[in-house]
């Protein structure tokens, strides 16, 4: 999310403002398997889901601490019968309503109802331009013609429209395709965006990651059809999201740990982002504990608040306030200590680690069938060993 | 002056009362309001025209005096980033 300001907003000091987002993870459950899901690898020894009366809890709360924008996410959030009950609740709260869907199981009557219930957006995934590579991605036979369809009922129905393409070696030199499939839609909004490397996409990785030369092609070719939208006054806006793997600083990872995300996970388990479960650090449930003191009181949300947990080369770094020493997840799982500068960092004595990455990526041979799916199968696999 | 200015669709105009001040909600994204620019866009109504509008404010904020040329500035860098839209 991108949050701008016309006023001027003080960032400096400490003090914890309030969560502006919340991400309604609703459930691990999702028809489609793809092998790069943000989901943990264990999904499938997962708790029982919240009930609806918890999460009308957990929104209150939220709405009342300040949030505004809402993401209903899963896995699959259609599988939930509950949905269009919580987008009413939800909606008049006062949040702003965000649907985060595959298009599987969506129809045109659930889109028409969600927009009476007062949903303000819902974001179609693809994965690829074409429904040979798309299915094949996603696991299954008929995924890319219902997203087209769902994609058009969206539109129909008068909603924003923004799509969104998870981008890595296997469709990247689609990029052209894809942006014009997403013109012909007539999409507001555009996020192209490649894998992150966390769970089901570090396992993959080496399947997944782009190239350098791949990358910078598509970085030209998304340039390119920019300025064309550009020039011909279109509202389509796109953006390309492109992998830290590639970049010698880290990203300001959610904008600073605990400073304006929280996100829900299906069993309760409140995060600052949606992959911090992986870390070895406790987080509260939202069944015993209030959402106010999960924020502002609980160990696991203040864990990497402020810069004093910073050990070298961050602790002495003069762009810590601009990066706050990156992801901890991607530290965790690249160095084995989540305190540690992310590795992305040309200064972190790790970075050598993304520069093998780099490497493996102009030699990659993983083809698609290669990859480890996302279902609850392989999930399995994680838990026993 | 003329044209009739309304909120493009999915975007929300709203109060925010733990932020205390004005943000404008679209799809994931957010952005808070100064003063001004929430007072400004408090006024766009899918109705009235920019000149009606610039009236509405100068009788607002009398000790301001002629707000003609802020507000269309502030009003065409809106309809730029494709918040508003003539309708
Ligand atoms: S990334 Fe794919 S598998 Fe994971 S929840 Fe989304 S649609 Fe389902
Ligand atoms: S050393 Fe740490 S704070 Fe400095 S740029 Fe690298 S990650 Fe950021």
């Amino acid at each position: 999310m991108t949050i701008s300001s016309a006023a001027s907003t003080d960032k400096a000091g400490h003090s914890v403002g309030p969560p502006l987002w919340l991400l309604a993870e609703l459930t691990y459950r999702c028809p489609l398997q793809c092998p790069y899901c943000s989901n943990p690898l264990d999904f499938a020894q997962t708790e029982k889901e919240l009930t609806t009366d918890e999460w009308v809890q957990v929104l209150r709360q939220g709405r009342e601490m300040g949030a505004a924008q809402l993401g209903f996410s899963g896995g699959e959030p259609l599988v939930r019968p509950d949905l269009e009950e919580l987008i009413a609740e939800a909606r008049s709260l006062g949040y702003y309503t965000n649907l985060i869907t595959s298009g599987l199981g969506l129809t045109e009557a659930k889109v028409n109802a969600f927009a009476a219930a007062g949903l303000d957006h819902i974001q179609v995934s693809f994965q690829a331009s074409d429904p040979e590579l798309n299915n094949a991605i996603a696991g299954s036979r008929k995924a890319f013609e219902q997203k087209l369809k769902m994609a058009r009922a969206v539109k129909e129905a008068g909603y924003p429209m923004v799509l969104n393409f998870v981008v890595h070696r296997h469709n990247i030199h689609q990029m052209k395709d894809i942006m014009s499939l997403c013109e012909r839609l007539d999409a507001d909004f555009v996020e192209l965006a490649t894998c992150q490397y966390y769970g089901w996409a570090l396992e993959n990785r080496e399947g997944l990651m782009p190239s350098k030369a791949q990358l910078e092609r598509a970085e030209a070719e998304v340039n390119e059809f920019r300025a064309q939208l550009e020039a011909s006054g279109s509202h389509m806006k796109l953006i390309f999201v492109t992998p830290d793997y590639y970049e010698e600083r880290p990203k300001a990872c959610m904008n600073g740990w605990g400073s304006l995300f929280l996100t829900v996970a299906p069993d309760g388990t409140a995060l600052p982002c949606h992959s911090a479960r992986l870390l070895p650090i406790e987080f509260p449930n939202v069944r015993d504990t209030h959402l106010k003191s999960v924020w502002y009181d609980s160990p696991g949300f203040n864990h990497y608040r402020g810069d004093a947990w910073m050990p070298e080369p961050c602790r002495s770094c003069d762009e810590k306030d601009k990066d706050f020493g990156g992801c901890r997840c991607q530290a965790y799982l690249l160095t084995g200590n989540a305190d540690n500068a992310d590795p992305v960092c040309s200064k972190s004595s790790y970075h050598d680690r993304i520069l093998a990455a780099r490497k493996a990526a102009d030699h990659a041979t993983v083809g698609i069938a290669d990859l480890t799916y996302r279902n609850a199968e392989n999930s399995r696999l994680f838990f026993k060993s | 002056m003329a044209n009739v200015l309304r909120f493009r669709r999915g975007f929300r105009f709203q109060w925010e009362p733990a932020q205390q001040c004005h943000v404008l909600l679209y799809p994931e994204g957010m952005v808070k309001l100064n003063e001004s620019a929430g007072a400004i866009l408090q006024e766009v109504d899918g109705e009235r025209s920019v000149a009606e509008l610039v009236a509405v404010l100068e009788q607002k904020f009398p000790e301001a005096g002629a707000l003609a040329n802020d507000v269309c500035e502030f009003l065409e860098h809106a309809c730029n980033q494709h918040w508003l839209e003539v309708s």
